[in-house]
């Protein structure tokens, strides 16, 4: 019974309508499966949205999320990514008095640049694949980061 | 034409063919209330508590087979309600419930009866809708009838705010549903039947695992005769009794928990599983790597999330059970019934070596006793309801089921309560027969109101309690594997319930012979009356055999060997 539990990416178009979001998260919790992370935004030009799910699960776990998520009425399309390219970006706040040139440079390598700065901070903001992100936010964990988000991946098949 | 919300949803009820609403006003609720009064297209059904509308809805929808419709209000009206929504979605059952709301200018500030009714209702339901603008609501309703009865049927919950009821705006039904999101899939795939069909073929040893689905998609007329033509072996889960007739040769029986020896032997030892609308529910299964361990999987499913969900499908066919098996049906060429004698014989012996029985007893009836009583006397004439425990699965093992549709119980959700309703939704559908509801002295008491439903519309359910003074099943697993431990399960206190009947203007009788029951179901049946029968039965019997909980299917208890002279 102890099948490998694997990340894994869904993307998930459904119609953009009320409490579809509520529809597709509660099939998650309902049956005890966990969402690391989530996205969604309308698809420009059309009724629906599109979702990226990023999730944890043996093959057989996988295959009934899909199957659970296509059953949900509003859904259109149910895509378990293998062969994609995915992103995300993180956005990183730094006291003013960090070293601003090691990390602009670091940001450059991961794909960011300093966005914003103020009396006391900068953001700075990189993009990149999401084992990269995790990689760029353990550097800079010497740099003193007040503050850091991520959005969460998004993927698109190849 | 202009009308308003409430308005609409009496004219789609028209337009959709219903003929029975189940329901309970109240505030929300009162504008739809207001046209029903006017209105003489349905009759409405007062029950007396709104999950036994739910109920009623749902045993209407079993013995027809049409989309069954109950009415509530907002607040505790649809919060009692939602055990029946949750019954209909386990079960599958075809329902449309609409729920009025409070007014949208109070949605989200705890107003007078307000409850998040489709955030409650989202997990237990196909679909739901919060209809926020009456001009949505003629598509809105048109679409939930469409959803609840296509593919795998359910339940379609629509909650209504007040002043959308009130609001006036056009109404149009002639339109086709266009759902660019949900297209069940219907016809299967020719070359996974032809597949299947050569599998069957090679098969020494093949069996028919009949489920609910082949009652829902209608398909019993052709199951039928696809098992005749075989000559192979069904077994049925408890949702499919009467899919096969009881006296057909080659029904081995029900499986699964509570299922006959020969048929969970015949499951453990098939080489190939022909699963027709059967979800491998683990009632069913028992322990799920020993269950059928040496066979190969067919599996016919409208829902392809039932498939290779517990029980990996070695040819899995999505699609409509009519369509596929009309299908398969035309290569059944290959197919040889002779090839299977000696399957059918081991299948035979593992019935003789343990049949289905029990053992009588002089001083008391014994509940089983009075299952087959009644199939006796009323046979193909009764439709027969259950509430759920011990004198479900004794009327699932001994009542001699012959139609499909003739039999209505709570499978997946198990609902205590569920009987009495639901056999006043099956009067109301087939007026006919006689609506028997097999019940427990538990379960009767939780739906027990409903007498005054039935006296007032004169819907002569015949509820017969097989009264042990024990919560039986429960009592059962105490004995059995709590060291007698009966905790909380004892019922020796109870109301008369001859009384009780007889209260709400109905009629009872209490009996302890035989001769006394046969003269009671009698007279009940002439009398055309609500009643109930209390048959004063064994208070220690078990259900056997049983495969205890997570045990392996061919590991049963067997009910014990009388000594014999």
């Amino acid at each position: 019974m102890t099948e490998s539990s694997e990340r894994r990416v869904v993307s998930v178009i459904v119609v953009n309508e009320a409490s579809v979001l509520s529809r597709i998260t509660n099939l998650f919790s309902g049956r005890g499966y966990n969402i690391t992370s989530l996205t969604v935004a309308p698809i420009p030009d059309s009724k629906y949205s599109r979702l990226t799910i990023v999730t944890a699960g043996s093959v057989r776990v996988i295959e009934q999320i899909t199957k659970q998520l296509h059953k949900l009425i509003p859904v259109l399309r149910v895509y378990e990514h293998t062969d994609m390219v995915e992103k995300e970006m993180a956005l990183v706040k730094f006291p003013v008095t960090e070293n601003l040139t090691d990390i602009d440079s670091l940001c450059h390598a991961y794909n960011g640049k300093i966005v914003d700065s103020s009396e006391n901070v900068i953001i700075a903001m990189v993009a990149d694949e999401p084992h990269r992100v995790d990689n760029f936010l353990s550097v800079i964990k010497r740099y003193n980061p007040k503050e850091i988000v991520r959005s969460g991946a998004v993927a698109l098949e190849r | 034409m202009q009308i308003s919300g409430a308005q609409m949803v009496i004219e789609a009820f028209i337009a959709e063919g219903v003929d029975t609403v189940f329901g309970y006003p109240g505030g929300a609720i009162m504008n739809v209330y207001d046209e029903i009064y006017k209105q003489d297209g349905f009759k409405h059904i007062l029950n007396r508590h709104e999950q036994a509308s739910v109920h009623a809805a749902e045993g209407y929808a079993k013995a027809s087979g049409k989309v069954g419709v109950a009415m509530i209000t907002s607040g505790p009206g649809f919060t009692n309600a939602v055990t029946g929504l949750a019954d209909a979605y386990m079960d599958s059952v075809p329902m449309v419930v609409v729920s009025g709301q409070v007014p949208m200018s109070l949605i989200g500030t705890d107003g007078f009866q307000e409850i998040d009714a489709i955030g409650i209702s989202r997990p237990c339901t196909k679909h739901n809708y919060l209809v926020t603008d009456a001009a949505d609501l003629p598509r809105i309703l048109k679409e939930a009838f469409y959803i609840a009865r296509s593919g795998r049927p359910g339940p379609v919950h629509v909650d209504i705010p007040k002043d959308v009821t009130a609001q006036i705006a056009e109404f149009n039904y002639d339109m086709d549903v266009n759902l660019e999101t949900y297209k069940p899939h219907v016809k299967g795939n020719p070359r996974q039947i032809k597949k299947a069909m050569e599998a069957i073929a090679k098969a020494k040893r093949p069996l028919f695992y009949l489920g609910g689905g082949v009652i829902n998609s209608g398909a019993s007329k052709e199951v039928r005769e696809l098992i005749q033509k075989t000559g192979i072996p069904a077994v049925e889960t408890l949702m499919a009794r009467g899919v096969l007739s009881y006296d057909d040769e080659l029904l081995v029986g029900m499986l699964g928990m509570h299922g006959s020896y020969s048929s969970n032997m015949a499951m453990s030892e098939t080489d190939l599983v022909i699963g027709l609308g059967a979800r491998f529910d683990d009632r069913v299964t028992g322990k799920l790597s020993e269950f059928a361990k040496n066979a190969d999987v067919i599996h016919v499913d409208i829902d392809p999330a039932s498939i290779s969900k517990l029980v990996n499908a070695d040819y899995p066919i999505v699609g409509d059970l009519k369509n596929v098996v009309t299908d398969m049906l035309k290569q059944t060429d290959k197919i040889e019934s002779e090839n299977y004698e000696s399957w059918r014989e081991t299948i035979n012996n593992f019935a003789e070596l343990h049949p289905l029985t029990f053992h009588e007893d002089s001083e008391r009836i014994k509940p089983q006793w009075v299952i087959k009583r009644v199939g006796e006397l009323l046979g193909d004439s009764a439709n027969i309801s259950t509430d759920v425990g011990q004198h479900q699965m004794w009327a699932a093992q001994f009542y001699p089921f012959s139609r499909p549709n003739q039999w209505i119980t709570s499978g997946g959700l198990g609902t205590m309560g569920f009987g009495f309703p639901a056999a006043i939704g099956v009067k109301a559908a087939a007026p006919e027969k006689t609506s028997i509801n097999f019940t427990g002295d538990g379960s009767i008491l939780m739906n027990v109101q409903e007498l005054m439903t039935a006296v007032e519309k004169k819907i002569p359910v015949i509820n017969i309690i097989l009264n042990n003074n024990f919560l039986g099943m429960v009592r059962q697993w105490q004995t059995l594997f709590y060291d007698k431990r009966h905790s909380e399960t004892d019922l020796s206190v109870q109301p008369d319930f001859v009384k009780l009947s007889e209260a709400f203007g109905g009629i009872g009788y209490r009996v302890k012979t035989k001769e006394e029951f046969d003269a009671a179901l009698k007279d009940a049946v002439e009398k055309n009356v609500v009643a109930f029968i209390e048959v004063i039965v064994e208070r220690f019997e078990n259900v056997m055999p049983m495969v205890p909980s997570g045990g392996s299917l061919f590991n049963m208890m067997l009910l014990e060997k009388k000594e014999t002279k």
